[in-house]
């Protein structure tokens, strides 16, 4: 990797490194008598442990003068093994805070492990280590790909993967030791945020000129979705987080907001957070991986317009859905009701246009489970946003608001689509990298698509039906006109369904692990392929030589 | 026409980012910033006071040990949740809430109301063993809050905080922060008799988690449960019927 950098760029890194931790020490000075010290000695880790890769190869013979005409792959490597291991930590905090929820002595009595610091672990480790990663690692390779252009920095993708692990690190190190804003998917504090601003803003410049950079006229749709996700998530992020430190000694801050106007803020932001970090960015990845897979071009670039754009303008008004009945002033509550419905336009618009892109290639769905992983994420896609939009009606959120059913709504997203299509992508995209012939083992990759897909099925089920139940029995009077059930009645239907949860969740788990020792394997043992088509930018080929894109 | 213009649009990559940020900016634009401007949107409340040092601390272990993600603070304006939890919530309820804790999720029931309704004792024992009181609960035990003593010598920083977002704490209360959290959990004292006289009569002074001679967490996290819903009275004067609740066999 280090190899893969000049002595400047190897100097280069080394500076940054170096200011780095020269940020830890200030932090673990100032923060000495809090939490924040603790993560300026994290933070300070980071650096040594980077520095002493970047120095102990500082003096390898300078790389080849040709890479530049080759694609830029190491980083996506990394990013695919990050990727992997978050999900299986962000997966086995999920199964662990479920079963706390039947059986809550699994906390052990102590403070770190209790269900209110895990489940955040949980929601970060799964969203930004798993889908981030998953996000970063992909974002970079279909750009050079349909770009035909290599990456447009030869440290900053490094500097974009790895800080943004480490604002993840400091996330979830936070949680166990009780650091969190309390803003639901926006719980780091203000360093941390701070941070992620940097390398978000190296994100975007790198993405931009990369694109600059490509040799193919029009941009790719995928691009577009991969811009929307990083230009919005910034807005977002900066918005919402705004806060004021107690002081600089302290981990703890004060947000700007308050009141009604917050929840507006940080529900705008959330739903968004869903939108352009969890579809958007995912979305990108089907654009690229479906048609690869299928061997079918994508089948409507007027679709592709039509539910972008939709996507893009829409959803921004959705957030308020969130706060139906409460002190959120009434005109606002229905404006995000009435886009919420909307949106299942261009929601079902993008769902469509992928299905229809199969046609001609179902066959390919029955034989290739990584095909079907994807397009059993386009169902679920479908699925959780219509479910999403019929949520958004006040009357049905008014049943299924603060329920279950909401958790289940998620995860059929999360689970079924998000992590279903970022499979089928890794599936792809791993022997492609790898310059393998094929993934390893073809049947492992048949186990996890029915462990997955079992999984998500047990969870969903589990959730819709303590969610209903839960939101009938908080509503049911008696003959006499008083309420039927204590809270603690409906507390008690739960656990059978909570049980199931777990059991459904753990079933996703020990997938995501069968995929960990299939990617592994088939990096290890499965022999180079010579059949794989020189895969490299336009300027790397002779001249006359070029073919077409991928 | 429109698919022309698109054509030209997507090859150009710093016109289609300026494109996303213009359709993107519209729908915040319209819902959040009328939010600051518009009078009704926060009722006025003169008696509204704000949360006492040891209220405050109390908040920060809330918000620390995550109890949002199944608490919500938020009744709806829906009967059934009125009848259960009482007067629906107001905006000027939480206007001194940075962040707001209105929560998402109730694995346990909503607490805007909470304050008074159990005693301080029931608190401290539902907090070491929420199983020991409601034996069906799946609430995770607190006992490490009665054991750890509160981080009392900040208070004051933590107030010219909020004051800096916009919480209008006096300087007499930030002088005397840690002192008033003191107070408010040693009953008969002097410092006790200052909180009162800075916060109003309604303030709770109690020796919350029943022993005086030290502030622990629990006791600043119990003073905080018995204040919620009665930083003001607003929501119990003249506010609107409650709404039926929907039923699709109507």
């Amino acid at each position: 990797m280090i190899a893969q950098l000049t002595t400047s760029e190897r100097r280069q890194s080394a500076i940054i490194l170096l200011v780095l931790g020269m940020a830890g020490l200030a932090m673990a000075a100032l923060g000495r008598s809090d939490p924040l010290g603790v993560h300026g000695l994290l933070v300070i880790l980071f650096s040594v442990g980077l520095s002493y890769f970047v120095l102990s190869s500082f003096y390898e013979p300078e790389p080849e003068t040709d890479r530049l005409g080759l694609y830029y792959d190491d980083p996506i490597k990394v990013g695919i093994v990050l990727s992997m291991a978050w999900a299986v930590f962000g997966m086995f905090i999920g199964v662990w805070v479920a079963a706390q929820l039947a059986w809550p002595d699994l906390a052990f009595d102590a403070a770190w492990s209790s269900f209110g610091r895990l489940r955040p672990a949980h929601t970060t480790g799964v969203i930004f280590g798993f889908g981030g990663n998953a996000l970063i690692a992909t974002s970079f390779h279909v750009v050079q790909r349909t770009s035909r252009a290599r990456l447009a920095g030869q440290v900053s993708p490094w500097f974009v993967l790895l800080g943004f692990n480490l604002f993840c690190v400091l996330a979830v190190t936070g949680y166990f030791m009780g650091l969190t804003q309390s803003k639901e998917y926006a719980e780091p504090e203000w360093y941390a945020d701070l941070w992620l601003v940097i390398v978000w803003i190296t994100y975007f410049v790198l993405y931009l000129r990369t694109l600059a950079r490509r040799k193919e006229p029009h941009i790719y749709v995928a691009n577009w979705y991969y811009m929307a996700f990083i230009v919005v998530v910034a807005i977002l992020h900066i918005v919402n987080n705004v806060a004021v430190p107690v002081s600089l000694g302290h981990a703890k801050s004060y947000s700007v907001w308050a009141g009604v106007q917050d929840a507006m803020v940080q529900w705008w932001y959330g739903h968004n957070a869903v939108a352009f970090f969890l579809t958007a960015g995912f979305l990108a990845m089907l654009y690229y991986y479906l048609p690869i897979r299928a061997g079918r071009p994508i089948f409507s670039y007027r679709l592709s317009i039509l539910s972008f754009w939709g996507i893009t303008f829409f959803y921004m008004w959705a957030g308020s859905h969130h706060l139906h009945y409460t002190a959120l002033p009434h005109w606002v509550q229905n404006l995000g009701m009435t886009f919420s419905v909307m949106l299942l336009v261009p929601s079902w618009a993008s769902a469509g246009n992928a299905l229809l892109t199969l046609n001609g290639a179902w066959h390919k769905v029955r034989d290739d489970a990584t095909l079907r992983f994807i397009t059993v994420a386009v169902l679920f896609y479908g699925l959780s946003t219509f479910e999403g939009s019929f949520l958004a009606i006040r009357p049905v959120n008014s049943l299924s608001h603060y329920t279950d059913w909401t958790v289940g709504h998620v995860h059929a997203g999360a689970l079924g689509w998000v992590a279903l299509i970022t499979f089928g992508s890794f599936y792809t995209l791993v022997p492609t990298l790898w310059k393998r012939e094929r993934m390893y083992s073809a049947g492992l990759v048949e186990v996890h698509f029915w462990l997955a897909l079992a999984g998500t099925l047990v969870y969903v089920f589990a959730m819709w039906n303590s969610g209903i139940i839960q939101g009938l029995m908080w509503r049911t009077y008696t003959d006499d006109g008083t309420l039927a059930y204590s809270f603690i009645d409906s507390l008690l239907a739960m656990y059978p369904y909570y049980i199931a949860r777990a059991f459904g969740g753990l079933l996703f788990l020990l997938g995501a692990i069968v995929a960990c020792y299939n990617i592994w394997m088939t990096v290890r043992h499965v022999p180079l392929s010579a059949s794989r088509r020189a895969d490299i930018p336009i300027t790397g080929l002779p001249a006359g030589a070029a073919t077409p894109a991928e | 026409m429109p698919e022309l213009f698109h054509r030209k649009l997507e090859r150009t990559a710093i016109g289609f980012t300026l494109a996303i940020i213009a359709a993107a900016s519209v729908g915040g634009i319209v819902e959040i910033a009328p939010l600051f401007t518009i009078d009704e949107t926060v009722e006025e409340a003169p008696d509204l006071r704000l949360y006492t040092p040891l209220e405050l601390a109390g908040r920060n272990i809330y918000v620390r040990e995550g109890c949002y993600a199944c608490h919500s603070q938020m009744i709806r304006t829906l009967r059934d949740e009125v009848e259960r939890y009482g007067p629906y919530s107001l905006a000027v309820e939480s206007k001194y809430d940075h962040p707001m804790l209105w929560g998402s999720k109730r694995t346990g029931p909503d607490l805007a109301r909470v304050g008074g309704k159990y005693s301080d004792f029931w608190h401290v024992a539902h907090l070491t063993n929420p199983r020991d009181v409601v034996p069906e609960s799946n609430m995770p035990a607190y006992r490490f809050l009665a054991r750890a003593t509160l981080d009392t010598s900040d208070l004051g920083v933590h107030l010219e905080a909020q004051r800096a977002v916009g919480v209008p704490y006096t300087d007499e209360m930030v002088e005397n922060a840690s002192r008033d959290a003191f107070g408010q959990a040693t009953p008969d004292t002097e410092p006790a008799s200052g909180v009162v006289e800075r916060y109003g009569e309604a303030t709770q002074v109690s020796a919350f988690d029943g022993v005086t001679t030290r502030v622990t967490e629990m006791d600043a996290l119990v003073a905080y449960l018995q204040v919620l819903g009665r930083l003001t009275g607003a929501a119990f004067e003249n506010t609107a019927a409650s709404e039926e609740t929907p039923d699709p066999q109507q």
